[in-house]
């Protein structure tokens, strides 16, 4: 069966019209099924784009889009505990919960989607979740392609989606403090929004040179891009549903582009890889997660053996 | 057994039957430990249990008053379940006072398998709220929270009041700055993962290289995660106590946090009167004579706060990372 493409929430800063005209685009341009909107990483964001949800949804919708509210990985706060709880209540967009305290919230059996955030590892865990009222499950980005097969026969069995990310930064770890504002001598609470300086996140690079990480805000991401486009055929055909694009600053329309021609056997792989090639991503491409191995490598011979 | 009442119970970690032995003898009211597999999140060579140093530590342990808890802390892969499954059986045949655990399907097997022993939920779950507690507590029948090391002690407070469950807090050891159980720092460098293997800056991918100055970088899985002047003295490579650079930083500094450990030794009465029902060292991977100095140390500041004397304290400092200690989260939101 040919996999859905979904974009993911954008990780970044972005301020609220670069996130519209953004979205605006997608609506009318990228052949992506589901986006999801909503802020993962920082509650101290929400205000500024959750105003524009309604709208933003309403003309994806218009697009032919299917809309997913994706709510906060961290919550901690009263205003974070009230963002997971009216997320929880309303009925108006489906939704994707991140954190144990979203789950509290869901009344008995409200359907939801569970996202990568959520550590769904294996199969008895997202039994449970299936039993709670589950429809759909973004596996973590590092769970390597195996257990995947193995999460893609439950998820059939179960009769839910499965869901990979495909593209974009991984993220490797969040936390209570924000390292955003750290680097800035500042702390949290005093942030001034200081990530909004960092469209693609803060490099981070070794003593010695090697770039490594990106920085944004509470949340730490590889420097490499994850892409998997070499592996989408044997996604296929293990059985994954939906494959996760996430948010860079490059042109996204093209990517969505290049995916789905791979997903509809358009394009050799070698074909997508030079169209790759020419949207100059700011960083290199890395599968590693998915072969098992470190996930900064990029394993060319074995993605190549699947294709 | 574990009935709660007790306050200030003092958690300890052990590696090995020897540690584990060692904290008994020295007050520990509870240890930690885990099998010789992924099961754990401290899956270290030379480290753990077998199931049957496991048998003999129980028998150990509740000879002398104190509970064993096994730590089944990490997250099953799909395709791997059995492994969790039988540690969980096993512990329940050797008799454990209760698991630790973070992924919902090993909670969801023991609460249905085992329902008459106690389930706590380990930091690894990332429960930080009373909303996410209360979760476990309503789905499992979890009767412990092991709070993550970013809550104030206004904040524990507040918790206490709002969940139906006993709280375990870390007052002495490693100060884990990401979120624990949402970490892949570790595998992003190396190819082990910390939530599916339990590892965490294993030792067979550090090296320690020197240049032709005599500087030195420490490097995990051939990424530098610092590097030292010839005077200085080079520490174990972690990726979040690492020192990176960047346009903000040119020179390098400490991104994440500099190596410093938790010690809330001072705090000890203020976490009582917070709520808080268990102490926690961390330290699994430590030597015995650590275990036996911290241990006792805090075995006597407990019973001097619990019989109402100001606690005299030992001083740990020489047996802190990078001989540097911190109150972190617990003294002030700023360190966020």
């Amino acid at each position: 069966m040919k996999p859905r493409l979904t974009l993911g929430p954008v990780q970044y800063f972005w301020d609220a019209d670069t996130k519209r005209d953004f979205y605006a685009r997608i609506a009318d341009e990228a052949p992506v099924d589901t986006v999801y909107l909503g802020e993962n990483v920082c509650s101290k964001r929400q205000p500024f784009f959750d105003q524009h949800i309604e709208e933003v949804a309403e003309r994806l919708t218009r697009g032919g889009k299917r809309v997913v509210h994706s709510g906060l990985a961290e919550v901690m706060l009263k205003r974070e505990r009230k963002s997971c709880a009216d997320m929880a209540e309303q009925d108006m967009l489906e939704i994707e919960v991140n954190n144990a305290a979203g789950l509290f919230h869901l009344p008995e059996g409200k359907p939801h989607r569970v996202g990568p955030y959520m550590n769904a590892y294996g199969e008895e865990t997202i039994a449970w979740m299936v039993s709670k009222g589950a429809t759909h499950v973004t596996v973590p980005t590092e769970l390597p392609g195996s257990s995947v097969e193995v999460l893609a026969k439950s998820a059939a069995e179960l009769g839910i989606g499965l869901e990979v990310q495909v593209f974009g930064r991984a993220c490797l770890a969040t936390s209570a403090r924000c390292y955003h504002a750290r680097a800035y001598g500042r702390t949290k609470d005093n942030c001034q929004f200081v990530c909004e300086e960092h469209a693609d996140g803060m490099e981070l690079n070794t003593r010695d040179g090697q770039s490594f990480l990106r920085v944004n805000g509470i949340q730490t991401l590889s420097h490499s891009y994850v892409n998997l486009f070499a592996e989408v055929p044997a996604m296929a055909a293990m059985g994954v549903t939906d494959l996760r694009l996430m948010p860079q600053e490059t042109d996204m329309v093209e990517v969505a582009r290049i995916f789905d021609d791979i997903r509809d056997g358009r394009i050799e792989m070698a074909a997508a890889e030079a169209r790759f090639e020419t949207l100059n991503f700011a960083a290199p491409l890395s599968n590693g997660f998915w072969h098992g191995e470190a996930g900064h490598r990029r394993i060319t011979a074995k993605a190549a053996a699947l294709a | 057994m574990i009935t709660g009442d007790v306050v200030g119970e003092l958690v300890c970690p052990a590696g090995t039957p020897a540690s584990l032995r060692t904290a008994v003898d020295a007050g520990a009211d509870s240890i930690y430990c885990g099998f010789q597999n992924a099961t754990n999140a401290r899956n270290f060579p030379g480290l753990n249990f077998t199931p049957r140093e496991l048998a003999g530590a129980v028998d150990y342990a509740h000879q002398r008053g104190s509970n064993v808890l096994l730590a089944l802390n990490s997250y099953p892969p799909a395709g791997k379940f059995d492994l969790w499954r039988e540690a969980a059986d096993l512990g329940a045949e050797l008799d454990v006072d209760a698991y630790i655990v973070a992924d919902m399907g090993v909670a969801r097997y023991i609460s249905e398998k085992h329902p008459d022993r106690r389930l706590h939920l380990s930091v690894q779950a990332a429960a930080a709220s009373p909303d996410a507690i209360n979760y476990y507590v309503r789905e499992f029948g979890v009767k412990r929270i092991v709070l993550p090391r970013i809550l104030t002690i206004p904040e524990i407070h507040e918790i206490k009041a709002e969940i139906d469950c006993e709280i375990e807090t870390f007052i002495f050891g490693n100060h884990g700055l990401m979120v624990e159980g949402r970490c892949s720092l570790t595998n992003y460098a190396t190819g082990l993962s910390t939530n599916m293997d339990g590892v965490c800056s294993p030792a067979h991918l550090v090296e320690y290289v020197k240049d032709s100055e005599g500087n030195m970088s420490t490097q995990l899985g051939g990424y530098t995660i610092d590097r030292f002047g010839p005077q200085e003295s080079a520490g174990y490579p972690t990726i979040c106590k690492g020192r990176y650079c960047n346009e903000v930083q040119p020179d390098g500094y400490y991104a994440f946090e500099e190596p410093i450990s938790l010690n809330l030794s001072k705090l000890l009465p203020d976490l009582m009167e917070a709520g808080v029902t268990a102490f926690k060292i961390e330290g699994r991977q430590r030597s015995r004579a650590y275990v036996r100095k911290v241990v006792s140390a805090f075995r006597a500041a407990v019973d001097d706060v619990r019989a109402g004397r100001d606690p005299k304290l030992a001083d740990l400092v020489a047996l802190t990372e990078g001989q540097k200690q911190t109150e972190g989260a617990f003294k002030t939101k700023k360190w966020r």
